[in-house]
């Protein structure tokens, strides 16, 4: 890859200081590779019970692996980037991944996944979903426009609030149009934080949080939202008696975690994972295998792992040199807490059932990229605190 | 940076905080506290069982000579639950299924219906099973059009065809013994039932085929085996991730029986020679029974109802004109065992006993008028013959009614008369209840009736349960027959009245009729062949048995089943040996002597008795002939009746005669036990043997009865 970075325009972009491996936030970077090799181990064991007998049962682990590779090597990029050339490419990063966000409509390109179009096909039976490059580059472009040309210590301006708040918007509504109900609630919580870390008035906390409450009831009222959408939505409310299949895979996934008891049954012997009761259980319902196979303690540890993957990351942002920094940290802190809320939560029937994955953990390339690149990202803004020795 | 930034940065961490604590916290709850709900909800979800019913036992008759066995259909099964998800209830996919089996297309939707659904037809052209059972439509498919049905999975969306062992009659000597066996069908509703909430592998299950009469329900534990059970690991879409246990099926064991097949096959074209020959006589001859039995041991050697069914029928389910025809022609019951008959003078030999009991000279002269008067109403004999003063054997011989009213007369009187209570003595029903009268005989057989013997407790019993209609026809005058017939209707009226008044006295009239099996005595032919026997060994009734033992599919004893004895009848032993001196005379000079004629009784005596018993109305008198024989060392009782069936002696007892002659090789004028239909003579001591192969050894040749006896008694 040396090779190839020499040659190319971007490599003079890269700082090239010494102290990287020294000043890196080792903490955060072992947190989140054990997390993924963790992943790794359960997304074989919720796989392997796919995989018909007469093909490769580690062929999916196989792939989760290649994704991981890609993604720490984007990681490592990320975490490199000049923050000056970060911020000038910033929008042109935004436009590629609205460009990208679009995509899906596109015929013969889209794939339809659990009545979500978000996917785009690649050859080779591989897909990719836009939505997570999207996060990215929401928080990019947000931090840009709300950290630009004023003093450190002054809020910004409405004009500022509303452009960043387009910026959301806009991804947001593409979104809503692919079905992609998780991914929503989580942008929605990512431009919240960020507009509130980035010093906003008081009335534009209140007031979004007000929009949102609002526009969601407003949804539901006006049928808006697919009645499948609802039901998904609410099913988690009373799962024993809804029969329905969103109910039903609630159900089977409460079954699973909660016959997991202190330690599991053991990597591999869970009968609700083994027996594929509940769906998609190496993406959406990954936290079920955890919690059969592991039990609470290893539970436990992966939701501690999280932990401190966060309480690294609110570190960074604390300890930010400048706004942009800040806000990017920040971003990153909403969108891997409220995703990892959500997507535990749904397996623990206390949030409603949206197709989001586990970051650093479900399968899915996508994902496990975008989420290695905000690690990197977070590593970016550490660098460069403690270059400028705050 | 700004103080409010760090404050909101502040609010975010503590936010992220108290997010992970609660999936921590929510974790615990599910995990450690109510972990062991979860626990059992997932082991319920995984485990499906398979059961596979084993083979059912085969029935041998007492030579080895398989009545029922099993061979391989293609049956047709249609899953409703499917066929409901398709156009217009799969209407499409009946019609293709219809032409492909060459079937109307009804015949179809009549057995799809659910039995008391809406314009079901009734059982068992009905569905008896459940919703979610595929539904057998045809057995005996050919191979071919199975193989395009399965071939063609998308035109026939829930239709499949599979291989099933079903029911075979290799009938040797055309045997038909349909009353003997049974037939086979769905498990009821009160079966499942009733056997609750069990998890025992050889429990029934709604797919389930049992015994729904005859030994094939009686034994039904025996025959079915365990069924093979598999223990799979099934995922939400009905996927099998794999097998966690494997139990073989173990086949049902054989059951042996004591009929003989060639003794059967005699019997019951015999019955049905009694029957034709009623019907020649200008009778109706309308239903009929035959019995054998061992008087030694109480087995039954054949046994016979008339009319009766093949009992092939069933397999596959019968059609709504079958079953129709079964319940018109009133075939599906046994006469033999489940018909109940008034026993006319076969009923003497109970009555003479009585007379033993109550100490009347068995050797003294009687008087035997045409007729006798009491009270009002007077009492003839058969054909109102007269024969003067007579002996008791006598009377038993020429069937002298007047001498039996003349001794109940006697002991009515002694009892009390019309004013006796209800305990008074009553010697006739007394012994006719020691002889297993009214009483269900204990045969291994169900749904065996009991009977009834007539008595002042009977008459009292009666009158209580019917007396207020007596007393409101009296009152009310039968205002609908008056209309037509108003001397019928004074007649009936006048009747009630009286019923209504003193119904429950056993009057003269009562002890007159019972004493020679008239009135409201009835039996059952296999309660009176029991008696017979009784006389024959010595006063000891057995409880008549069909199954003689269990064999397993190996080849093993399981089990053989001794004769039980229900008890020694209450009879001095002099009033027995006199019955067993009297009875030959019947045959030699009595009422039994034309239908013997030629026979060689000198080497081969026969005790025997007539009755020609009347039945209300202006219906032919019910034909009775009870018999045993050799009577100086008696081995067999035989009985035959046919209703509407004329005289003992002209219909029945030529039948008789010719089933005694074959059971002791009686040909002309000689006896010669090798040309008996029981091989060697008489029934086999032993159980038959069967090969580790479950192959019953079975006579060779002509013995057997079948073309090829083993390929029929082999189990697939």
């Amino acid at each position: 890859m040396s090779g190839l970075l020499t040659t190319d325009p971007a490599v003079r972009t890269l700082t090239r200081q010494k102290g990287y491996w020294r000043d890196l936030d080792w903490v955060l970077l072992l947190a989140a590779l054990t997390i993924t090799i963790f992943g790794s181990m359960l997304v074989w064991s919720a796989s392997r019970a796919d995989m018909a007998s007469d093909s490769d049962p580690q062929s999916y682990l196989k792939r989760h692996v290649i994704n991981i590779v890609i993604g720490i090597a984007l990681g490592w990029f990320a975490s490199r980037l000049d923050y000056r050339w970060l911020r000038a490419y910033t929008p042109i990063i935004y436009g590629a991944s609205i460009v990208l966000l679009m995509l899906p409509f596109v015929p013969g390109l889209g794939t339809t996944i659990a009545g979500a179009r978000a996917w785009i096909d690649l050859p080779g039976g591989m897909t990719i979903q836009p939505s997570e490059f999207a996060k990215v580059a929401v928080i990019l472009m947000m931090a840009v426009l709300l950290s630009e040309k004023r003093d450190i210590e002054s809020e910004p301006r409405d004009r500022d609030v509303l452009l960043s708040l387009g910026v959301a918007v806009l991804p947001i509504l593409i979104i809503l149009v692919q079905n992609d109900t998780g991914t929503v609630l989580i942008l929605g919580s990512v431009a919240l934080s960020v507009i509130a870390v980035s010093g906003a008035r008081t009335r534009w906390v209140i007031g979004l949080i007000t929009g949102a409450i609002v526009g969601v009831l407003i949804a539901v009222q006006l049928g808006l939202l697919k009645e499948y959408q609802v039901q998904r939505l609410t099913s988690f409310i009373n799962p024993g008696e809804d029969v329905s299949s969103a109910a039903y895979n609630a159900n089977q996934a409460r079954i699973a975690v909660g016959g997991g008891g202190w330690s599991g049954y053991g990597l591999f012997e869970g009968p609700q994972t083994q027996g594929k009761f509940v769906p998609v259980n190496e993406s959406d319902f990954i936290f079920t295998v955890v919690g059969e196979e592991l039990g609470f303690i290893g539970s436990a540890v992966l939701i501690l792992l999280m932990g401190v993957i966060l309480w690294r990351a609110v570190v960074i942002a604390f300890r930010a040199d400048d706004m942009y920094g800040r806000l990017v940290a920040t971003g990153i802190v909403a969108w891997l807490a409220f995703q990892t809320f959500e997507n535990v939560g749904m397996s623990l029937g206390i949030m409603p059932i949206t197709g989001i994955p586990l970051p650093l953990v479900s399968a899915g390339g996508t994902s496990m990229m975008a989420t290695w690149i905000a690690v990197g990202l977070l590593q970016n803004v550490r660098l460069h605190a403690v270059r400028a020795g705050v | 940076m700004s103080e409010r930034s760090n404050l909101r940065l502040l609010v975010l961490a503590v936010l992220v905080v108290s997010l992970l604590g609660t999936l921590l916290a929510r974790t615990f709850y599910l995990q450690v506290m109510e972990g062991a709900e979860y626990r059992a909800a997932a082991a319920n979800n995984t485990v499906r069982e398979v059961a596979e019913p084993a083979v059912r036992g085969i029935v041998l008759d007492q030579a080895g000579r398989p009545l029922v066995s099993n061979r391989t259909t293609v049956v047709v099964t249609v899953d409703r639950q499917v066929l409901a998800q398709q156009a217009n209830d799969g209407a499409a996919v009946i019609s293709r299924l219809a032409r492909i089996l060459d079937m109307p297309r009804e015949k179809i939707e009549d057995r799809l219906k659910t039995c008391g659904s809406e314009g079901a037809k009734p059982p068992p052209v009905c569905w008896n099973g459940s919703t979610y059972q595929p539904v057998p439509v045809a057995s005996d498919v050919d191979t071919q059009t199975a193989l395009s049905i399965m071939e063609r999975r998308r035109e026939f969306p829930g239709i499949s065809a599979k291989l099933e062992a079903v029911r075979e009659y290799p009938a040797p000597f055309n045997v038909n013994a349909a009353h003997i066996l049974g037939y086979l069908g769905p498990v009821t509703e009160e079966q499942l039932e009733e056997q609750g909430d069990s998890e025992a592998d050889d429990r029934l299950r709604r797919t389930d085929v049992v015994g729904r009469t005859g030994l094939e329900r009686q034994y039904d534990e025996v025959l079915r085996g365990k069924p093979g059970i598999t223990t799979l690991a099934v995922d939400t879409a009905g996927r099998v991730t794999g097998t966690l246990e494997e139990k073989e099926p173990k086949p049902g064991d054989y059951l042996v029986t004591s009929i003989d097949a060639r003794l059967q096959s005699v019997v019951e074209q015999q019955l049905l020679a009694a029957v034709r020959r009623a019907q020649e006589q200008g009778y109706r001859g309308s239903s009929g029974a035959a019995v054998v039995v061992e008087v030694d041991t109480g087995r039954v050697l054949a046994m016979a109802s008339y009319p009766t069914y093949d009992p092939s029928i069933w397999i596959g389910g019968v059609t709504a004109r079958q079953f129709q025809a079964l319940m018109d022609d009133e075939s599906l019951s046994s006469n033999a065992y489940q018909g109940q008959f008034a026993p006319g003078s076969t009923f003497k030999a109970v009555s003479t006993a009585a007379a033993g009991v109550d100490g009347f000279d068995l050797y003294g002269i009687y008087p035997c008028p045409a007729r006798v008067k009491i009270g009002s109403q007077t009492f003839r004999n058969y054909e109102t013959n007269a024969y003067g003063p007579i002996s008791l054997t006598r009377a038993l011989e020429v069937s002298c009614n007047t001498v039996f009213y003349d001794i109940a007369r006697r002991m009515w009187q002694e009892a009390g008369g019309p004013e006796a209570p209800i305990d008074a003595p009553d010697p006739i029903a007394e012994t006719a209840t020691s002889f297993g009268l009214g009483a269900k005989s204990g045969i291994d057989l169900p749904g065996e009736a009991a009977g009834r013997v007539a008595s002042r407790e009977f008459k009292f019993e009666n009158w209580e349960a019917k007396k207020d209609t007596w007393c409101r026809n009296a009152e009310e005058g039968y205002p609908e027959t008056r209309k037509t017939d108003p001397k019928m209707a004074d007649y009936y009226t006048a009747l009630d009245r009286e019923n209504c008044t003193d119904g429950y006295q056993w009057r003269a009239g009562d002890a007159l009729n019972a004493a020679i099996g008239q009135g409201d005595t009835t039996v059952t032919p296999l309660q009176m062949a029991m008696v017979y026997a009784a006389i024959a060994n010595g006063g000891t009734l057995y409880q008549p048995q069909v199954a003689k033992g269990i064999i397993s599919a190996e080849g093993e004893v399981v089990e053989t089943f001794e004769p039980v004895v229900t008890r020694q009848v209450d009879v001095p032993r002099k009033a027995v040996r006199f019955l067993r001196n009297s009875l030959p005379g019947v045959t030699t000079d009595g009422s039994g002597e034309v239908p013997f004629a030629g026979f060689p009784l000198d080497r081969l005596p026969v005790a025997a008795k007539t009755g020609s018993a009347q039945v209300t109305g202006d219906k032919a008198a019910t034909s009775w002939f009870a018999s045993y024989a050799p009577a100086d060392d008696p081995q067999y009782a035989v009985v035959m009746m046919v209703t509407e069936g004329g005289t003992g002696s002209k219909t029945s007892g030529p039948s008789v005669r010719k089933i005694l002659e074959s059971l002791f090789g009686v040909s002309g004028t000689t006896v010669n036990s090798r040309n008996s239909v029981l091989l060697g003579g008489s029934p086999l001591p032993d159980l038959p043997k069967v090969g580790p192969d479950g192959i019953p050894q079975t006579p060779k040749g002509q013995q057997a009865g079948v073309a090829d006896v083993r390929a029929a008694g082999s189990t697939p």
